[in-house]
């Protein structure tokens, strides 16, 4: 899977999830600002995208994920 | 309402010189959702059948991510207390003085069952992080609280079917006291899941046939309901001077306990009979003082036995017009007292008493005026308000006129 096929799946798998408008999902849009969704959100968004490219997230890869980005790279780095 | 129940004290007691007016009603049930939908399905013929609210649509109160961590039934309870909130118009009061009581009997389970069964299916580890604040009883009043920015007391009482009485009584007695100077107090429930259906009907509470026709010979169990109902309860004097309506006033209250078995109640209603001496007591009243009783009239054969014998009790053959709006609501269990509270409040307002609907022929152990096939006056004066838990919960509350 490419980089732009795995983001846009990712941003479906992140729109559907958090209920955020399409445009606001960008790599660097911040979670609690940009986004506005808490700690409760983006774990529940994990497991979303755990389950979408059927991949295993541990909590200890979340520290310092803040950003669309970030996450994203977490994410196509286990694929 | 009483302040202390000193024996040795002149006037047995201190009593509150604070008043406690209702000033808004917000009620979602089955018989409609908002003040006026309400009152008037009180008056609709019924279908037999359980008393789901087919078609609720949350969207005017919840957008889709506050959705995602609202259970139905706190869905119901933020929508209730919009409506109430609204009905009383601006308090102008500080979030301090503010606080938000409210009863159910099991809060989130449809989310706990769902996630239960996902679990099982998929394994523990893809439960939602939101299941704790999903299920949680006391996710109700929390919600109401953020919503409205209150930050007074905020507690959830579950105390079965007597939850949302409990909750309206101590809300009151914490105006009377003066710690608050308003409170959103009621109940809320969404408990029409396949395991709580199960786990009533294996107990044989539920209408066999789907018909609440309370105090009926041919009862034979209630029907399950669920809803919401809030009332904004607020300082008399000071809803006097926002010029605020005031449906009623909460004159007393009572809590006690059968202590005798988890789901019967105590023969002869002993345990009801003595929460509503209480509830006079505290309103400094005496029976002949009331002119309508709001009974709890669940329909099944035990709670109608034992509650009118309680009433047989106390008023004898002056027995003031009694109905069950569970006729027409099926039992909407921790919410049922706030919706019945709010049909007191509007029996107040219209002067009607609703009719306990389904009802035709009484049962002939029950010596009490039951108002049936036809609404009937209401002549203003004092209304009692009961509601009786399973756990043997007993909870009264008494209303009356906001004075003239």
């Amino acid at each position: 899977m490419d980089r732009e096929e795995a983001f846009s799946r990712f941003k479906d798998c992140t729109v559907k999830v958090l209920h955020v408008e399409p445009e606001k999902v960008v790599p660097e849009a911040t979670f609690a600002e940009d986004l506005e969704i808490d700690s409760l959100d983006l774990v529940e968004l994990v497991m979303a995208l755990e389950d979408e490219f059927s991949i295993s997230v541990p909590e200890s890869d979340l520290e310092g994920v803040d950003t669309v980005g970030k996450a994203f790279d977490l994410v196509y780095g286990k694929l | 309402m009483r302040l202390t129940w000193d024996s040795n004290h002149p006037d047995g007691g201190l009593r509150a010189t604070r008043k406690v007016a209702i000033v808004g009603v917000g009620a979602v049930s089955v018989a409609g959702i908002g003040k006026e939908e309400f009152w008037n399905g009180l008056f609709q013929p019924t279908v037999p059948g359980v008393k789901r609210i087919e078609n609720f649509d949350p969207s005017p109160w919840l957008n889709p991510k506050e959705l995602r961590r609202y259970d139905r039934f706190n869905q119901f309870g933020v929508a209730a207390a919009d409506l109430a909130m609204k009905d009383a118009g601006d308090l102008g009061l500080p979030s301090e003085s503010v606080g938000v009581f409210m009863g159910s009997g099991v809060g989130g389970l449809e989310s706990l069952e769902n996630q239960i069964i996902l679990a099982q299916q998929r394994g523990y580890n893809r439960v939602t992080p939101f299941l704790v604040p999903l299920l949680m009883t006391n996710a109700g009043s929390a919600s109401i609280a953020m919503r409205f920015e209150l930050r007074g007391p905020c507690e959830t009482t579950s105390t079965a079917c007597a939850s949302s009485n409990h909750a309206i009584a101590n809300a009151a007695r914490l105006i009377a006291t003066g710690r608050c100077d308003a409170m959103l107090a009621g109940g809320q429930e969404a408990a029409i899941t396949p395991a709580a259906t199960a786990g009533f009907t294996n107990m044989t509470a539920i209408s066999s046939c789907g018909i609440s026709r309370p105090f009926d010979v041919e009862r034979d169990g209630f029907v399950q309901a669920e809803g919401a109902g809030v009332l904004v309860l607020e300082e008399y004097e000071h809803a006097v001077s926002r010029g605020a309506h005031v449906y009623a006033i909460i004159e007393g209250a009572a809590s006690n306990e059968d202590a005798y078995h988890i789901t019967a109640p105590l023969p002869g209603g002993k345990g009801a009979e003595a929460c509503m001496r209480l509830a006079l007591d505290d309103a400094g009243i005496s029976p002949d003082m009331v002119t309508h009783i709001n009974a709890h009239g669940t329909s099944t054969p035990l709670n109608d036995l034992s509650e009118s014998q309680a009433i047989y009790s106390i008023f004898g053959d002056n027995c003031p017009p009694v109905t069950s709006v569970k006729g027409t609501l099926g039992h909407a269990l921790g919410a049922a007292g706030a919706l019945e509270a709010i049909a007191v409040a509007l029996t107040y307002e219209r002067c009607l008493i609703p009719v306990t609907a389904n009802t035709k022929s009484i049962d002939e152990d029950m010596k009490i005026d039951l108002v049936m096939d036809e609404p009937r006056d209401f002549k203003k004066g004092h209304v009692i308000s009961n509601s009786f838990g399973f756990g043997g919960h007993n909870s009264c509350i008494v209303f009356g006129p906001a004075p003239a």
